[in-house]
């Protein structure tokens, strides 16, 4: 069964296996506005826990997305090119960013499961 | 969009009803200001292209001269800036700029004659700066009177002149940078045909307290919808007008940021008021020999954006920077503009956007981006 986690920059990474497919957040795609440009990974490219390997434009500015775990990338996610727009209208769905096969998945125990991701959200007001 | 400031943050007559309408308040220019309104940006943006949007800048700081007896405020206005005041006629509006000693561009301003005074709407951002510098320089001569608690509205885009008509029927014959009062909903208001968008339509100068009801009621007609400043970068990128602090700076000379045309021939070289402002030397001397650079217009291929700060390189060498740059939702693609030197400024010239260390090909554009789509009468 799939379980996803959360970092606090409001990525999400849903795990099936030893491969996360990753994204942003609701409360993230709220915060940017209108997305019309994603730059994704190419498949291959090995990041590391933290480690910028995305990017997402608004109209007002541009914002990093950080791998929420190591492992190398599997799969960026084309759609995005044509569809920026998936990001806002469905963060979690079709506008997922890119999939990644975990290369310790220990270090999913640092993220948040989804009731303390949704604290986390509150306590930013 | 938000800047740092100092001390708290001020709020427009429309901050209630910001609120009331979901906007997302951002600090700007030391203004609690909406930098969006639920439906987004995009939404906005075409909402003012194809129909018409209501801004609130009231921010932007109003000031208003008066000739002192014996004295002439036009004239004395001309010695702090390079545009042709003295040639206004009553009920005209022009844009010009306060330099300093070498030319270059302490801020952008519009000039109205109505003819008993003159209307000045300078930059929020600049705006105590701005009085400062005219208190220390006319005030031998003019009445210098700032009306910072007055509102301004800006109503944008085709439907703006239907719009308005129905308050005050005489605003539809009205050109492109011409003024007048006008009574709207029972308050004595000073309209011009002008914006900050390309489109045509209107900034209505209001008094502080008539600015909420004035709002409310031009919103209540379909055609009308709230934008926040998040469009109005959009809009005026694509219309290829600059923003102070960004595009025109005390670094950039009129010349180099291609507002040559701003400064009346009578007050060019060999004109009959040729210089006599800031900086006139400097800028006299590009108008003649030609700037080192030049503000350019800049379309990327691809989807890539460049923004500001980005270099601009040919051949892995850098020749300028962008000044400016997103994405315009009218053409659906990237746009910006930058400054180039001169000898690479041609348009069709191709040059590299630098975008997180890698190039971006792009080709030097003639602005506007999107047509201008002023009322000329």
């Amino acid at each position: 069964m799939a379980e996803t986690r959360y970092s606090q920059d409001h990525e999400w990474i849903r795990v099936e296996g030893d491969v996360g497919t990753v994204g942003i957040t609701q409360y993230a795609q709220e915060q940017l506005g209108d997305v019309v440009f994603v730059e994704v990974p190419q498949a291959g490219r090995t990041v590391a826990k933290g480690e910028a390997c995305a990017v997402v434009e608004s109209v007002k500015a541009a914002s990093d997305i950080y791998a929420p775990a190591s492992g190398e990338v599997i799969e960026g996610n084309a759609g995005l090119a044509d569809a920026p727009g998936d990001v806002n209208a469905e963060p979690t769905g079709k506008g997922w960013f890119f999939k990644l096969k975990l290369s310790d998945k220990a270090e999913l125990g640092g993220l948040m499961d989804e009731n303390a991701y949704d604290e986390f959200v509150k306590s930013l007001g | 969009m938000s800047e740092p400031t100092a001390g708290p943050l001020k709020r427009t007559p429309l901050y209630d009803l910001h609120r009331e309408l979901g906007a997302r308040i951002v600090p700007f220019a030391g203004y609690e200001m909406p930098v969006q309104y639920p439906t987004g940006i995009l939404v906005e943006h075409a909402q003012t292209r194809n129909s018409c949007g209501l801004f609130d800048v009231s921010h932007m700081g109003q000031v208003r001269l008066t000739s002192k007896a014996g004295h002439n405020a036009a004239k004395a206005l001309e010695t702090i800036v390079p545009g042709d005041i003295v040639g206004l006629q009553p009920g005209q509006q022009r844009y010009t700029q306060f330099t300093n000693e070498e030319g270059g561009i302490l801020d952008d301003l519009m000039v109205t004659s109505t003819g008993d005074h003159l209307n000045l709407v300078v930059n929020a951002a600049c705006k105590d700066a701005d009085l400062a510098h005219i208190q220390a320089n006319l005030s031998s001569s003019c009445e210098i009177e700032p009306m910072f608690s007055r509102g301004l509205l800006a109503l944008q885009g085709p439907q703006a002149v239907t719009v308005l008509s129905r308050f005050a029927p005489q605003v539809a014959t009205m050109a492109f940078m011409t003024g007048a009062f006008v009574m709207i909903e029972g308050a004595r208001c000073y309209v011009t045909r002008s914006g900050y968008t390309g489109c045509d339509g209107f900034e209505i100068s209001t008094p502080a307290d008539a600015t909420d009801p004035i709002a409310r009621k031009l919103l209540s007609h379909p055609e009308v919808k709230p934008i926040g400043l998040g469009a109005r970068d959009s809009l005026r990128l694509e219309a290829g007008l600059c923003l102070y602090g960004h595009d025109i700076d005390t670094t950039t000379t009129p010349v180099e940021a291609v507002l040559l045309w701003s400064i009346g021939k009578d007050r060019r070289a060999g004109g009959a008021r040729a210089g006599g402002y800031p900086g006139a030397a400097a800028v006299q001397k590009h108008a003649a020999d030609g700037a080192p650079r030049k503000r350019v217009g800049l379309l990327p291929e691809g989807k890539a954006i460049a923004r500001e700060g980005a270099e601009i390189a040919i051949g892995g060498k850098i020749v300028g920077k962008v000044t400016s740059g997103g994405f315009g939702p009218t053409l659906g693609r990237a746009v910006a503009m930058g400054y180039v030197e001169k000898a690479h400024s041609a348009n069709g010239t191709k040059v590299d956007l630098v975008v997180r260390g890698k190039p971006v090909p792009a080709e030097i554009v003639p602005m506007p981006f999107v047509k201008h789509t002023y009322y000329r009468g």
